[in-house]
């Protein structure tokens, strides 16, 4: 059947708006605009994709598709490692959906783009806020890729050649800034753990750290869901050697743990992600970034940063983007950094997600995680043969289980509670970090009901008590 | 005329009042209280945060009202012609976006066991097929955040590869044109390469001449976009891969103008050996005013053993789609987890409702529309189409008002401003920096003939006004949000307020904050 209509997205397809064109160009087909595409290189078949199909096709196909997924809606969850479940207000998926914000560009006319501009500067202004610090970009892609970029950064910094990181590192993180550095030939060292808390080993920091060392990185809350506290003596420990102080936060626990500026750190990364932002099967996420107001430091960090100024006349504030001339499209090859495209609507999310809360919003949720998560603790710590945590330190958020003296691999327990008992335990890292046994990492937010929470010992107790 | 909202919307801080709140969370049970007691009193005092963050207080309503006033002071594809060139934003299919809000996959964490996920990883995996049968290349790997992270993924990968040969150090240098987009050169450099820069010919093409010159055996690659920035198809481009191979270099596809050539050529058979794809440029995924978006890469065999962990991979015997980890001589990972699912699964969405027919259609619409600007901006006065003229362009076309700014004043900036006032986005201006006072311009296909009409009258008025008085045009916009800022003291030193927090302690912007 020949074709009837244009393409509800592609509107001059008609056979008259087609050959008006066509004519007054002074072509006779679409094909001559091409003629200059050598005929060796043309694709002389079609694409091999299937048949286009009609929206309501597509809408059926696609949704038959996701509907084989299992999701966090449709069983208890408690995997976290880096991508959290969280509540995202009804509000914020809202204004989301906003098609000015959604379908925009990046603001390179400020005078018609002055409500992304202005979003992101709030954006900026609340991770310093929550971070204590003076500057933020205005998001980098992951909390991964934010710290191959800070360890970059501080080798622009000072020109050295080493970098130090916790020996209990998120392990995608730590492949992630091997990758970054790789072309730097770097080289990363690995801090070592004190056993019976998790935290750093402050003196073998000490050994590490010299004046080769660009920067010392730590997690915090760490990839285990214990909180580093000695956070003043690493501080102190990097300055001495005059190296840079980069902490990676998760930024739910920031209405109660002390904020990265306050123990003198100079880069503040960390995962937005649980900020607004749905889980999405791991993206889009949200990289933070910010940094002293230290003028060295502000023009050597990567990424998009907006600024607050006035109209050339001087009679109104606006927002624009600025110090453009460390960026890629300016810069070029001497650019801080190669990132265009970034994460801004998810920082958008966050910057709703952040005004809903407010301070004592952010508090309570901390609390609130925190509170769960011990309650969790406690319920798992008392089965026969189980510790959890693994660490005696406080946690938040997440936290090891230890399945060591039952008898039993982890791999095995979590099938059991999946398949008997329809739920999805935490991650098992005993592969991760072979010298912690067998042990995995759940994770509880204010998501999780007690009801979930007790449900999960119960099916946990059935599985060991199993005899295999 | 057009008139944007004007708002005079507060900073967010301005905002609110003390004890408000937009949002509350449940209540732990009591019991569970007395059980756990006061968590955070057991906190070290080292680690207690001791300060509430400054952050405002404010009900639901306050906030919903001025992130919707915010959005009213923005301009977005749904609300009008967006010609940015290289960029390539087109209209976004509404069912992209409903079926990426599906709990189906917002709700899924990238942890699950692979059981629980095999809708996702089918569409992850699929897409991937497609489009490598679309770029003509052998793998795809969908894990870059945007196109110039898939840069430096495929930098990585030619070093990878050359250093595999026992090249490495040997090969040093990456070729890149004058008129290639900043990610290029940066994103080379940040995988460690030096930039070497090959210039343009009179055709706005590579000039093999001097790319043959800077060739040796220090080349690890070439760098190149075609149709490349100016709109042009390298003719060449077989003999550019010749040249490169030969000199044992590897060639890299840079796909923002990918759009173009759907269905008629594809970079693979070009000779391209890496090639990255922005998904929110070519593929109906809206570009959120910055990102998400995505750079998916594909690769001809050789480079890819050395893709990022993990590929979606499927088994045939088990019928069962599943994360491979094992690829010994990957690079590693450039970001955690997969990629930007929410992005991808739209680009899914896009293709079903294109099909092959449907993509190679929008390559050629929008070829259509960019050579009918071609024809009817070419008669405005002041404007000027460098290099090969009466050759086709592709999907965008780059003007210079060269003419225009030595006759009137009036610079591409200014008339960049100006067509803000009348309700259109600006071309992408003073890129490729080979054209003098550039407009780039892009239609793209989903743009009706209509709207081309209007935007070429509002140009030519535009030109009008340049001769006429040309202050009108240099001090626009007027019906924007705000009229012209200070682009200069946003990143003085002394000026600079990168934050609320920045602004207060330093108080820079004293005249003006009163007026916040
Ligand atoms: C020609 C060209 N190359 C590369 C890029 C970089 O892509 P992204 O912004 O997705 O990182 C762009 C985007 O602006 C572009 O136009």
């Amino acid at each position: 059947m020949p074709k009837t209509h244009a393409h509800p997205y592609i509107p001059n397809t008609t056979p008259e708006t087609k050959r008006g064109m066509m004519q007054q160009i002074g072509i006779k087909a679409i094909d001559e605009l091409y003629s200059d595409v050598p005929q060796k290189l043309r694709l002389k078949r079609k694409l091999n994709l299937p048949k286009a199909m009609s929206e309501q096709e597509v809408k059926k196909h696609v949704e038959a598709l996701l509907s084989k997924n299992t999701s966090t809606r449709d069983m208890p969850t408690f995997l976290g490692a880096g991508c959290w479940p969280h509540y995202v207000p009804a509000a914020v998926d809202n204004i989301m959906q906003r098609s000015e914000l959604l379908t925009s560009y990046t603001p390179y006319q400020p005078e018609i783009s002055q409500g992304m501009l202005q979003a992101l500067f709030e954006y900026q202004s609340m991770i310093c806020e929550l971070t204590a610090m003076d500057a933020a970009n205005s998001s980098m892609y992951d909390w991964a890729s934010a710290l191959g970029e800070a360890v970059r950064m501080a080798v622009r910094v000072n020109n050295r050649t080493e970098a130090i990181v916790p020996k209990l590192i998120h392990p995608e993180r730590l492949a992630t800034l091997q990758t970054y550095v790789e072309p730097l030939k770097m080289h990363i060292r690995k801090a070592e753990y004190n056993r019976e808390t998790g935290l750093i080993n402050i003196e073998n920091l000490k050994q590490l750290v010299s004046n080769k060392t660009a920067a010392v990185y730590i997690e915090n809350p760490s990839y285990l869901g214990f909180i580093e506290s000695q956070v003043n003596e690493i501080a102190e420990i990097t300055h001495d050697r005059r190296a840079l102080f980069i902490v990676g936060v998760d930024p739910t626990s920031l209405g109660i743990l002390k904020p990265p500026g306050d123990y003198d750190a100079d880069i503040a990364i960390g995962e937005g992600q649980p900020l607004g932002n749905h889980l999405n099967y791991g993206g889009p996420l949200l990289g933070l970034f910010a940094c002293k107001g230290e003028t060295e430091l502000i023009r050597q960090m990567p990424g998009r940063v907006i600024g607050m100024t006035t109209t050339l006349k001087g009679d109104k504030t606006g927002f624009c983007m600025a110090l453009q001339t460390r960026e890629q499209h300016i810069r070029r090859e001497r650019a801080t950094s190669n990132i265009c495209t970034n994460e801004a609507l998810c920082a958008v999310a966050s910057t709703v997600y952040l005004a809903l809360l407010g301070p004592d919003g952010l508090r309570e949720l901390g609390e609130t995680i925190m509170t769960r998560s011990q309650y969790a603790m406690h319920k798992l710590n008392q089965m026969a043969g189980v510790k959890a945590p693994l660490f005696s330190s406080a946690h938040f958020k997440e936290f090891t289980v230890n399945f060591d003296k039952t008898g039993k691999k982890v791999h095995t327990i979590h099938e059991a509670l999946l398949k008997q008992h329809k739920i999805h335990g935490g991650k098992d890292i005993s592969k991760e970090f072979p010298e912690l046994g067998q042990t995995s990492l759940y994770c509880i937010t204010e998501t999780h009901s007690r009801n979930e929470i007790d449900r999960l010992a119960k099916s946990l107790k059935a599985v060991l008590g199993r005899k295999r | 005329m057009y008139r944007q909202a004007q708002w005079n919307e507060p900073v967010i801080f301005k905002l609110g009042g003390k004890g408000r709140r937009g949002c509350t969370l449940p209540t732990v049970d009591d019991d569970v209280g007395k059980l756990v007691g006061n968590v955070a009193d057991t906190l070290p005092k080292s680690i207690r945060r001791s300060q509430r963050p400054r952050l405002p207080e404010l009900s639901e309503v306050e906030v919903v009202r001025h992130f919707t006033r915010l959005s009213q002071m923005n301009y977005g594809v749904d609300s009008g012609f967006y010609p940015l060139g290289s960029c390539t934003m087109k209209y976004n299919p509404k069912i992209n976006d409903l079926l990426a809000g599906a709990t189906g996959l917002s709700e899924l964490h990238p942890d699950q066991s692979e059981e629980t996920v095999q809708g996702i990883l089918e569409i992850l995996y699929t897409l991937s097929q497609w489009l490598a049968e679309i770029t003509g290349t052998d793998e795809v790997c969908l894990q870059p955040s945007a196109g110039a992270h898939g840069e430096l993924l495929g930098a990585l990968l030619m070093r990878a590869c050359h250093k595999r040969n026992g090249d490495s150090d040997k090969r040093t240098e990456l070729i890149v044109p004058d008129s290639a987009h900043g990610t290029n050169p940066a994103s080379g450099t940040m995988a460690g390469f030096k930039i070497v820069v090959v210039p343009s010919n009179s055709n706005g093409t590579v000039d093999l001449k001097a790319l043959k010159a800077a060739v040796s055996e220090k080349t690890a690659g070439l760098m190149l976009t075609n149709p490349n920035t100016l709109g042009i198809f390298e003719e060449d481009i077989a003999e550019i891969a010749d040249i490169i191979h030969e000199a044992g270099g590897l060639l890299y596809y840079d796909g923002a103008n990918l759009n173009a050539i759907m269905g008629k050529t594809r970079p693979g058979d070009m000779g391209y050996d890496v090639v990255h794809i922005n998904i929110h440029k070519t593929f109906g995924t809206p570009h959120g005013g910055g990102g998400p978006g995505a750079g998916p890469i594909g690769v001809c065999k050789e480079l890819a053993k050395f893709l990022p962990v993990p590929q979606i991979a499927y088994d045939t015997k088990r019928k069962r789609y599943h994360l491979d980890y094992n690829r010994p001589e990957s690079v590693g990972k450039v970001r955690g987890f997969y990629g930007s699912v929410a992005v991808l699964l739209r680009a899914f969405a896009y293709i079903l409702s294109m099909g092959a027919e449907g993509l190679e259609e929008a390559a050629e619409i929008s070829v259509l529309n960019a050579n009918y600007l071609v024809k009817k901006l070419s008669e405005i006065r002041g404007f000027e189409l460098p290099y090969a003229k009466g050759r086709p362009r592709k999907h965008e076309c780059v003007f210079s008002v060269k003419p225009m700014s030595k006759e009137t004043g009036v610079r591409a900036a200014d008339v960049a401003k100006r067509l803000l006032d009348y309700g259109l986005h600006s071309p992408t201006t003073y890129f490729p920096l080979v054209v003098e006072e550039a407009l780039m311009i892009e239609p793209t296909e989903s743009i009706e003939k209509e709207e081309l009409d209007r935007f070429v009258e509002a140009l030519r008025q535009i030109s009008d006004e340049a001769y006429s008085d040309p202050n009108l045009v240099k001090n626009a916009p007027y019906n924007a949000a705000i009229t012209r800022l200070d682009e200069v003291k946003a990143s003085h030193p002394k000026t600079m307020a990168l934050s609320w927090r920045m602004h207060q302690n330093r108080n820079v912007i004293k005249a003006a904050a009163s007026k916040v």
